[in-house]
């Protein structure tokens, strides 16, 4: 009964949560060097959470990068968009008649403009998304730009209260170096990434969309023959996609409170990459949407590490992508050895 | 009785090959209706058209008598139209439960619990050893195609179609699967059924249509129309007389240093050590149910697997074989068993493929002119009468039959001393068959050693000298000359132990 045994071994565990399980341990061990070489500072609950409260918009958009790469599309528009949902929002808000509810409608409306526009054309006109999506970062990139150039600050007494706004934790704080007791901070930002990371992870997980999402992305052909509608399968995660970075904006300016020109660039590569580290595959069908946050928390993890470490910030690019790198291989040699066999052999 | 399918004038064209003309077929309540026809008759298009996969360019297609026009598959499964086709169209990520029920939910929500509950139920039903919650990549082959087939019962179509459902199952498999076929027949389910296998044809079918060349040759009754006859219209001239082919072999062996040798040969895909010997000119054959490792054994020797143990002599002299690459430059071929795969590269040209394994063995820094590889490829393309539109046709929109010629042609081209060809006739019709197991032992006369792999126990006597006997990943006995007949074999795999 031994091929039994190993049979069911393998079968306890898909590819997607093994990756899952890659990166939780990736991430762990990450944390664990930081406590370790710098126990002061990342031993610290606030320390934690500001994880999520600062990088809140970055986390965001690494969920809409995830769903579409499931479906195996990609989209590299996203921190474009983000930005220029951060500015446009920005000019509303001091235009003298904004209102908060009206920025959020703004921000989603265009972050779903977007999405719809990209998505039409990749799941309808079939083009290949990568070029659709580079022309609608430079499109919203030429937009931020037109709107407005120079850095934003919003003063509007609503807004700025809202984005001063924290939500306080006493029974987890720290103590300073004093001796004095600090509850801990958490920004709303932070509220909505758990909410939208438990929220979408049950959808994709629950839903009839999610389930043809990963039957797309993992052979479209195979897909259609199956009966799933794969061009709207398609469409829709650039849809959801593009609503996530509007919200991503949002949270980008609540907590910031100014549009710029530089805001949110450069996410959407940190996405991809966070998106890979959390175990999601560039070919499509595998991926988790608990895994990409952790993914994006241990590239930030890293960033604060090499800064913590007061290392030149030249060396921090190079850092990360060498560490990215690493995990890369990682990854790929444990599903190597896996598919050989080799992984199998060690476990018995 | 009632027709519930009935298409006329069904033309479609793709560019450069007309796939149909005026094709007619229609399906009863009820009856088991065959669609035969060669490679590249138009079989699988024709089904395409049925489940909107194509869209027809003319022709009429009613169901039930009233006039419908499919859009997509989604479409004629709401409709009531199943299909299980030739390639298996089933997502490798995702676990058996989802394949089983994926695309046919009214729900918005998935209920797992139901589903997997669902899905242990049926696969029970059926006998198919595999749990709802493994994941698909990890069955093998056969209980794949037993899974889409499980799918397409289950979803209580009024028609059914299944495209070469049986090409990767075993006898036992085919028998459970022609109870189900009756049982559906009985309730009044059309089946259209697509083979090769002439015998199963005739085991099931009630009426059988004929296509050739994208044309439609006839309807016929099954009861009346002679196997020879069928073979004869599907082929448009009279078949060669297969026993011929009998009297030619075994007569080029030619003793001496063997060609390979190998001694407790084994890999990591869990073939137990074994070992092996072929001669120049010879052909042999690993033969065993699905699983026992005949595919398995023929991959250590081309170390398309990890070798982990044995000593391989090539022509006498000792050598280890690491990689496929190292195996190709020692003169061994090996065509893999899942063409669609590990054989053919679907985008690029007949040309491109046919020159690939000798560009490798060149080197990719030296590539051959456009007019050589034109000429390499108007050869082979000529020799093994590939049927295509040109040497620039990409392999894809080639039918199966001629794309497994074109990975032999990419092998021919090495002039190799030693072929292993692992399920070549898988899929393709007999007319093609026939052709490969000539090609087989004209290439044995020239002095080329061939191991062939094949489920048809039939064309495996026909073809190879020496069969060796695999069974739980292991020979189980040798047969040649005299004792090598059908019983033989059967009862050596049955656990008779080794005669000769």
């Amino acid at each position: 009964m031994e091929p039994m045994k190993t049979m069911k071994r393998r079968e306890a565990i898909s590819n997607s949560n093994l990756l899952l399980l890659i990166a939780a341990v990736i991430f762990v061990l990450m944390y664990g060097i930081a406590i370790l070489c710098y126990p002061r500072s990342f031993f610290q609950y606030q320390t934690f959470f500001d994880l999520f409260s600062l990088n809140a918009a970055l986390i965001i958009i690494t969920l809409g990068e995830t769903i579409v790469m499931i479906g195996g599309g990609i989209d590299i528009s996203i921190g474009a968009v983000t930005g220029l949902v951060t500015m446009c929002c920005a000019v509303y808000l001091e235009s003298g008649n904004g209102s908060i509810e009206g920025s959020i409608l703004l921000a989603l409306g265009i972050g779903i403009a977007f999405g719809l526009m990209q998505g039409f054309l990749i799941a309808y006109l079939e083009i290949q998304p990568f070029i659709i999506t580079l022309a609608g970062m430079f499109l919203a990139n030429g937009l931020l730009t037109t709107i407005h150039k120079d850095p934003l600050n919003v003063t509007m007494p609503h807004f700025v209260r809202l984005r001063d706004t924290v939500i306080v934790i006493p029974w987890l704080g720290t103590m300073n170096r004093l001796g004095n007791f600090i509850p801990l901070e958490v920004k709303p930002g932070a509220i909505v990434v758990v909410v939208l990371i438990i929220v979408l992870s049950v959808f994709l997980h629950w839903s009839r969309f999610g389930r043809n999402l990963y039957a797309v992305g993992g052979n479209s052909q195979s897909a259609l023959m199956l009966g799933i509608n794969v061009k709207r399968t398609k469409f829709i995660s650039f849809v959801l996609c593009g609503l996530l970075s509007g919200i991503a904006g949002f949270v980008f300016i609540m907590t910031t409170g100014a549009g710029n020109v530089g805001n949110a660039s450069g996410f959407e590569m940190k996405a991809i990459a966070g998106s890979i580290i959390g175990g999601t595959m560039l070919t499509g069908g595998v991926g988790n949407l608990i895994g990409s946050p952790i993914g994006a928390l241990t590239l930030l993890t890293i960033n604060e590490l090499i800064r913590a470490a007061g290392i030149n910030s030249n060396f921090q690019a190079i850092a990360s992508g060498l560490l990215l790198c690493l995990f890369i291989v990682l990854q790929s040699s444990v599903l190597w050895l896996r598919r050989t066999g080799g992984f199998k052999l060690k476990g018995t | 009785m009632q027709n519930v399918l009935e298409m006329s004038g069904i033309c479609k064209s793709f560019p450069g090959v007309r796939a149909l003309h005026n094709v007619s077929f229609s399906l009863r309540k009820g009856e088991v209706h065959a669609l035969m026809g060669e490679n590249g008759a138009g079989k699988s298009t024709l089904i395409k058209v049925i489940t909107g996969v194509y869209e027809k360019d003319a022709g009429q297609i009613l169901v039930d008598g009233k006039a419908i026009h499919f859009r997509s598959p989604q479409d004629a499964q709401n409709f009531g139209v199943g299909a299980v086709y030739q390639e298996i169209m089933l997502c490798p990520n995702l676990t058996v439960a989802e394949n089983l029920f994926i695309g046919r939910g009214q729900h918005a929500l998935v209920n797992w619990k139901q589903m997997k509950e669902k899905a242990a139920q049926l696969l029970r039903s059926l006998d198919i050893p595999a749990r709802p919650t493994q994941q698909l990549s990890s069955c093998s082959l056969a209980v794949q195609q037993m899974i889409a087939i499980a799918r397409a019962i289950d979803m209580n179509c009024r028609i059914l179609i299944l495209d070469e459902p049986t090409s990767s199952l075993d006898e036992e498999e085919v028998q459970k699967l022609f109870r189900l076929m009756r049982e559906l027949k009985a309730r009044g389910v059309g089946i259209i059924f697509v083979t090769h296998f002439l015998d199963q044809v005739y085991e099931i079918s009630d009426r059988i249509t004929v296509l050739r060349n994208g044309e439609f040759i006839g309807e016929y009754e099954a009861a009346s129309l002679p196997q020879f006859e069928l073979v004869s219209k599907m082929m448009g001239k009279a078949l060669d007389d297969v026993s011929q082919i009998k009297k030619e072999k075994s007569a080029s062996i030619q003793r001496g240093v063997p060609v390979y040798e190998a001694v407790g040969l084994s890999s990591t895909a869990g073939i137990k050590p074994f070992d092996f010997t072929i001669h120049k000119g010879e052909v042999n054959g690993f033969i065993g149910l699905l699983g026992s490792g005949r595919s398995e054994a023929a991959r250590a020797i081309y170390a398309a697997d990890k070798v982990i143990g044995g000593e391989v002599k090539v022509n006498g002299k000792k050598v280890k074989i690491r990689e496929p690459m190292h195996a190709m430059k020692l003169g061994i071929g090996y065509l893999p068993e899942d063409r669609k795969s590990d054989g053919i590269i679907a985008d690029l040209s007949v040309r491109e493929n046919i020159i690939l394994a000798l560009q490798v063995l060149k080197g990719f820094f030296k590539p051959f002119s456009r007019k050589q590889a034109e000429v390499f490829a108007e050869e082979y393309i000529k020799s093994l009468s590939i049927k295509t539109a040109s040497t620039s046709t990409p392999v894809k929109s080639l039918s199966g039959g001629n794309q497994q010629k074109v990975i032999i042609a990419r092998w021919l081209l090495t002039h190799p001393e030693y072929l292993i060809l692992d399920e070549p006739t898988r899929g393709i019709d007999v007319g093609t068959k026939v052709e490969i197991q000539k090609l087989v032992l004209k290439l044995a006369r020239e002095g080329v050693s061939i191991t062939f792999i094949s489920s048809e126990i039939e064309e495996m006597l026909r073809t190879c000298s020496r069969l060796i006997v695999m069974k739980d990943r292991e020979i189980a006995g040798e047969l040649s000359g005299e004792n090598m007949t059908e019983r033989d074999i059967m009862h050596v795999i049955a656990g008779g132990g080794t005669k000769s």
